[in-house]
């Protein structure tokens, strides 16, 4: 039905079962514009934030997403500007997750304040030392990037190419994508940085507060290093799911585990950072303002000391380690294991710097607040997600996202 | 933003978060109408027209 | 921007006597009902009602008979930020410069029309004196008519917080200006809590003038970013160097050790030079 639009030599399932298939995931895109609608319209009444949670589920989904969608201009990097050319076969699959993970944050943005109308305030009547106006700013201007970097895989469809324009457009964009990947990269470290800086600047909350170097605390440069270091376990790990949905090898060994191997040694600087910064920070700046390290996780076992030793020991030092060492990154067992918990390390971590930060008492009469979201949070959160998939799919079935596939599943 | 609102202060903040704004701009726009200029150029001279 | 041309910046503050408060309240419904702050139908959650002005209960954790408690009321506490320059935890993240720092006067504004509603400015405040709208602002019927009209009320989707009265400050400055007088009185510009508390706990005036009673009080040290002098004296969180402009006094000193927090034996080192030097 659709076949004259399915890249040459690609192989896709029949087009009833692929629109049954979007049809079930369109359901939940329906429940979360649903719930989107009532944020919109009945206010943020609808949420179970209050006013000891201002950012909940929503702020940590944003940061999520954004951490694992790191993998798009690291991998846009290390391909365009530092010329490791084995990545051009994952990097379009990178571009796709990223311009995903990247228009999901700005539309949960969109939801997530008070006032959606006057959203362009922040840029109308930036303040310049906020770092939440350098994160939109830098966000807004890196969908930019990641939707110029999407169009030219958009004019490879088969039936786009064959108008001359496109194809001739196409071929040009690509001829100066190292400019947007360079520009791309300068706007990522900023960003991710000042995500990690809208927790780290605030001195008045002892448990996200650091110290750091000139205007950015050490969060932001953790912030950047970590979506840089675990957002290609996302990769691979989406990477992973389609090869198992599909059942076929869609990118090549050595391409995967170059990947895994660059990540792997990114976590491990990462981790040791994270470490010491952890050290650091329970050892001399939490103390001065009069907190021990304890008093952040003795309360409570949701925000026990267990989620501590789970972001850095079990989803920072276990893959760091079993990505470095080759035997175990080419066993596909061990490399699923590892890009799997990187991927809930860098989320884990986004967790604390958001919701364990507005749990913490400050005040010392004052007590812990715990959060469960509504069912409209869980639903406007679910709808980035089920979005992607539409979008991936349609990605996947009628642009060549993996140039490697036809040569790995010629019969 | 722009000079004329009323929060502009012509300070070094100013003048770096929003120099680099408007230089990332420029690139990206100087980039992608060197971009579209050149394909209508190429295809004006027949360019990609054997697909 | 941070000195007038004639050098006279004012530096409103506060002090409550923690000793002399009663905890009836007044103070919080006088707050509400000088500046518009609407209720919800059911005010039992305590984490979503807007409370400019709140009493916290607090006790020195010891069983009967040694049981003690004190009741603190917590406004806003118009911080002067790290250095006292106006950096306020909120004032520097707002990223669209709703929430601002005069400097004339010590207070930290919050523009209800320019607010979008991103909630940071609340993440950054430690004392929790910022509130949100998450309901359109509804008032009984025929109870719309006993609104100031000098305080917009707030829509639905932005922050607010305790001001100071500030409408208070600009009446008394308007008054000034037609008598053809350069300053305001102490006694003309006075916040509504203050007026309202029965127990008289409550002194606000400018700390910048040591003619005020609230100067006198705790004798801020202008060398030391406001700290009190006065033994007695303190300011909530003062480690984090906040520099609130909210003083509270008292004789009982695990009220003052409350005040903030204290590593073991930590407590017993600064109590007695409390305000000179707090590491």
């Amino acid at each position: 039905m659709d076949s004259a639009l399915i890249p040459e030599g690609a192989k896709r399932c029949p087009f009833p079962v692929f629109a049954l298939g979007l049809a079930a995931v369109g359901v939940v895109v329906l429940w979360g514009v649903y719930a989107m609608g009532l944020c919109w319209f009945k206010g943020l009444n609808q949420t179970n934030m209050n006013d000891y949670y201002g950012f909940a589920l929503w702020i940590w989904a944003d940061l999520a997403v954004i951490a694992i969608g790191g993998g798009a201009f690291f991998t846009g990097l290390l391909r365009y500007v530092f010329g490791i050319d084995e990545l051009k076969n994952i990097v379009n699959l990178t571009v796709v997750i990223g311009f995903i993970c990247y228009s999901s944050a700005l539309l949960i943005l969109a939801i997530d304040i008070g006032q959606p109308l006057r959203g362009w305030f922040i840029f109308w009547h930036a303040n310049v030392h906020s770092m939440l106006t350098e994160v939109a700013f830098c966000l807004s201007l890196y969908f930019s990037v990641l939707t110029i970097e999407f169009i030219p895989l958009i004019l490879e469809n088969r039936q786009v190419d064959k108008v001359p324009f496109f194809h001739n457009l196409g071929h040009n964009m690509h001829g100066v994508m190292a400019i947007f990947a360079a520009t791309g990269a300068f706007l990522s470290c900023f960003h991710q940085g000042s995500l990690g800086g809208v927790a780290g600047v605030m001195y008045g909350r002892p448990f996200a507060y650091r110290e750091g170097f000139l205007v950015w605390p050490w969060t932001f440069f953790l912030f950047t290093w970590s979506a840089a270091a675990y957002g290609p376990c996302f990769t691979l790990t989406v990477l992973k799911m389609f090869e198992k949905i599909t059942k076929k090898k869609l990118v090549k060994d050595n391409v995967v585990h170059l990947l895994a191997k660059i990540s792997g040694w990114m976590i491990t600087t990462y981790i040791i950072a994270k470490i010491i910064d952890t050290i650091y920070w329970a050892t001399v700046t939490a103390p001065s303002q009069g907190f021990k390290f304890m008093d952040f996780y003795s309360n409570n076992s949701f925000y026990g000391v267990w989620i501590l030793v789970l972001e850095i020991a079990v989803c920072g030092i276990v893959p760091a380690v079993l990505l470095t060492k080759k035997s175990f990154r080419e066993n596909p067992k061990l490399l699923l294991t590892a890009i799997i918990l990187g991927t809930i390390g860098v989320c884990l971590n986004r967790w604390v710097m958001v919701l364990q930060i507005m749990a913490v008492p400050v005040m010392s009469f004052d007590t812990w607040a715990l959060y469960i979201p509504s069912w409209q949070e869980v639903a406007t959160t679910v709808l980035p997600v089920a979005y992607g998939v539409i979008l991936i799919a349609l990605a996947y079935r009628y642009l060549p996202v993996f140039p490697q596939e036809r040569e790995l599943n010629a019969d | 933003m722009l000079p004329f609102c009323f929060e502009w202060a012509w300070d070094g903040g100013h003048i770096l978060f929003f120099g680099g704004m408007w230089y990332t701009i420029a690139i990206l726009g100087a980039g992608m109408t060197y971009c579209v200029a050149k394909t209508i150029v190429d295809t004006m001279a027949g360019k990609g027209s054997h697909h | 921007m941070k000195q007038d041309k004639h050098g006279k910046n004012h530096k409103f503050g506060m002090v409550v006597d923690l000793d002399k408060c009663t905890g009836c309240g007044s103070c919080m419904v006088a707050c509400m009902s000088e500046n518009n702050v609407p209720f919800k139908e059911d005010e039992s959650n305590k984490k979503d009602s807007l409370t400019w002005m709140r009493v916290y209960k607090i006790t020195n954790g010891k069983s009967f008979p040694e049981t003690e408690i004190c009741y603190m009321p917590r406004p806003c506490m118009h911080c002067g930020g790290k250095g006292d320059h106006g950096h306020s935890p909120c004032v520097s993240v707002c990223p669209a410069v709703a929430t601002d720092y005069d400097h004339s006067s010590g207070i930290v504004s919050q523009i209800y029309t320019r607010c979008f509603g991103c909630r940071y400015c609340m993440g950054a405040c430690p004392y929790h004196a910022r509130y949100f709208n998450w309901w359109d602002p509804k008032w009984p019927e025929g109870m719309e008519s006993y609104l100031s009209p000098d305080v917009s009320p707030r829509m639905r989707g932005v922050v607010e917080k305790c001001s100071f009265c500030f409408h208070r400050y600009q009446e008394a400055r308007d008054l000034a200006y037609v008598e053809e007088r350069d300053d305001i009185e102490e006694q003309e510009y006075q916040t509504a809590c203050t007026q309202a508390c029965p127990a008289g706990a409550i002194t606000f005036g400018d700390l910048n003038n040591p003619d005020h009673a609230v100067s006198q009080l705790v004798e801020p040290d202008a060398h030391n970013c406001g700290k009190p002098k006065n033994p007695k004296a303190f300011r909530l969180l003062e480690r984090l160097q906040t520099n609130p402009k909210v003083y509270y006094v008292s004789e009982r000193e695990w009220v003052r050790k409350a005040g903030d927090n204290y590593l073991d034996g930590e407590w017993e080192k600064v109590k007695n030079n409390h305000g000179k030097d707090h590491g």
